[in-house]
This record gives C-alpha cells, structure tokens and sequence, in this order.
C-alpha cells in the first residue's frame, strides 16, 4: 500500500501508532455480504475481477461476523429478518462500520408493503448510504472509500453526547453517467 | 375459426362423471378459456377430492397448487366472500382440473380471530403435498383447515395479528413493520 516509498535505505520509519493503527483498519475492512436481493449479485460483481474490491484491501469476505468489521446490507429486509440483521450486527467485535446498499436497505424501495422495512437505518446504525436499484460497483467502492478517508484521517469516529458512537449518515452522491454501449445491441432483427 | 368463441360450455367430462357420482349434493361449475372449475360446497370438499383422485376416469393424482381468494369489492356477485381453489392435475391425460370452495365469515376480518366458518377440511391426507400451500391459504387468509397436520403460519412470524392478503387490510400494514427493537451503537 505504498508504505515501501516512505521507507528509508536502512529500512526504517518512524511515525504515530495511531497512524499505523488507521492505516491497517482502512486498509483491511473485511466485509460481511448481507446479501438478501439482486444488490448481493452486484456486491459480487464488485468483489470479482473485472472491479476487484481487493484493490481497497475489502477482498476478504466473511461469513462469520466475528471476523468482519464492515456489514454490508445488500438487499430488502422483511420483519422476519431483523432479528438475523441485528444479532449478526451484534455479533461484529468493534470497531465496526455498516454500509447500507441500494434502495431497498436504506429506504424499503418499490417494497412499501406490510413486511418490509423501510430502511435498515431504523433498526441498526448505518454509516455510508449507497444509492441505486441496484448501486454499480463503482458506487459501492465509493462506499468503502468513504469509510476508508474517515478511518484514515479520524480514526473512529467521534462519540455523541452520551458517550455512543454516532453513525458516520454518509450519503455517496450518484456518479453513473450515461453511457453509450461499446459494442452495439441488435434487438430483434 | 367462428367469429365470437363460444362460452361457457361445461363439457369437461370430469364434471359428468362427478354429477352422477354425487346425485344429491349441490354442484355448480364454470368454465373460462377452457379451463373449467367446479364450486362445491364446503362439507362436501374432502369427498368430492377424495373422488377426483380416487376414481379411474377422473385419476387427478397430482395436486398443484392451494390457493385462497377474497373477492371483498369484487365487480360481480359472488357466492361467498372467500374462496378455496383446488388446482388439480392428472398426468395420465395432461388435464387440469379446479375445485373451488366459497366461504363466508361469521365474525370481524379485521385480526386473526379463529373463525368458525372459514374453515374447510384438509387435503393433506389425499395429496401429501398440500400441506404447505395450505398452511399459506391460512397464513395470507386466515382460513384454516381441519385435520391439518401442522397448521403454523409458513411466511409471516407466528404472532403476526392479521391475515394481511384479505383485501380489508392496508397494503402497508398496521406498524407491523416499524414496531421492533432498535439496535444502538454501543458504546466504547
């Protein structure tokens, strides 16, 4: 991650713990796909070759909560969820960071029904809210960038009046420009 | 081919043979786009399927689907405020086959009171396979089944206060979806 540039001849550096503490977080946020939609399709996209997440050091994806520090909530949650959410949220040893994904986690989406939550913020702290239906890769790098600027430059952030953590409420503004295909498409004949 | 299609003609053979198997009982029948269905009444639900599975000329021996119906505000008259659609299906002639069951309720639809009338028996014993789809009927409708092997709500958590697939209740819920324990960030 670029640590040999600052390196001397003799293969030394001196610098703040603090820094090389936040250096590792944000160079190492190993996710936990909260995947229960089409945004878990796009979270894998992101993850494979063509986006490569690993280039952000968030390539590890974990199954188990225990190992992961940033959640990622790709997808609509049902009531009948929440418990899942929130003890698997619980689960994740701090310091720890959630990444809402899509529309569907931050807002419920077309799903306004009877089952849906309407946005997992009510429910669990959300730091990054990352937009679309379903977000592109880019976007979702963006995310983990976001979180990756306030670990390096802040550490963890700053707790609230009563001594909480408060959710970083990032919004990851829409990037995506229209494009033209590369290839053209034929539709029918 | 003729200019209007006909209408309306009951010529399934199954519904002959069912007649005159069942000489007493109230039978009707419809049929749409060659699809025909015949309404039973409730008592006579289990006899009439264990028939149409039993009987060589009918042999429905797979069943596809359970479904329940409310035609609460529906444009035309209806027997019955709910109904039960049997989706059966005979491999043996690629036939397809409904039987449909209208029930009315004798109190408020509003909760998940257990209501007497809408109650009908279950085809769990004639096709194994009807136990889920009939646990959704009860769970979406509130329409239970007697002799049900395990009659627990399939999709929605089991204390879940209404039947929300009848039409009387709000697409976005009573705050079924917002009354829940709010997880803070704890504190370092």
């Amino acid at each position: 991650m670029g640590i040999e540039a600052a390196l001397t001849a003799e293969g030394f550096a001196t610098l703040q713990l603090r820094r090389v503490v936040n250096w590792a977080r944000r160079s190492s946020l190993w996710p936990v796909p909260f995947a229960t939609a089409c945004c878990g399709i796009e979270l894998m996209g992101t993850a494979c070759s063509r986006y490569d997440l690993a280039r952000f050091g968030a390539e590890v994806m974990r199954f188990s909560p225990r190992q992961a520090d940033l959640l990622i909530v790709a997808g609509r949650i049902a009531v009948k969820m929440m418990p899942v959410l929130q003890r698997i949220y619980e689960q994740m040893s701090e310091p720890k960071w959630v990444i809402s994904m899509g529309a569907c986690a931050s807002t419920g989406g077309v799903f306004d029904t009877y089952a849906c939550v309407q946005g997992c913020d009510q429910f669990i702290p959300v730091d990054v809210y990352v937009p679309g239906c379903p977000p592109r890769p880019e976007q979702l790098i963006e995310g983990v960038m976001a979180i990756q600027r306030i670990v390096d430059n802040d550490g963890i952030p700053p707790m609230g009046p009563d001594g909480r953590r408060i959710p970083l409420g990032l919004v990851v503004e829409p990037t995506h420009v229209v494009r033209p295909q590369p290839v053209g498409i034929t539709v029918g004949r | 081919m003729p200019d209007t299609p006909p209408v309306n003609i009951l010529d399934h053979p199954t519904l002959k043979v069912v007649r005159d198997a069942f000489p007493g009982k109230r039978l009707r029948a419809t049929e749409f786009r060659g699809q025909s269905t015949l309404i039973v009444e409730p008592a006579d639900l289990h006899e009439v399927l264990a028939f149409l599975r039993n009987d060589p000329r009918c042999g429905y021996n797979f069943l596809s689907d359970v479904a329940g119906i409310d035609y609460l505000n529906y444009p035309a008259a209806t027997i019955g405020r709910f109904a039960v659609v049997y989706n059966l299906a005979c491999h043996a002639r690629d036939d397809r086959f409904f039987v449909k069951v209208f029930l009315n309720p004798s109190l408020p639809t509003d909760g998940n009171a257990d209501d007497p009338a809408l109650c009908v028996d279950s085809a769990c014993d004639l096709w194994p396979g009807a136990e889920w789809p009939e646990r959704e009927v009860f769970d979406m409708f509130g329409i239970r089944f007697r002799n049900h092997p395990d009659l627990r709500r399939v999709l929605l958590w089991e204390d879940y206060p209404a039947h929300p697939l009848r039409k009387d209740y709000p697409l976005r819920g009573r705050g079924e979806r917002e009354q829940y324990r709010v997880v803070d960030r704890a504190s370092q």
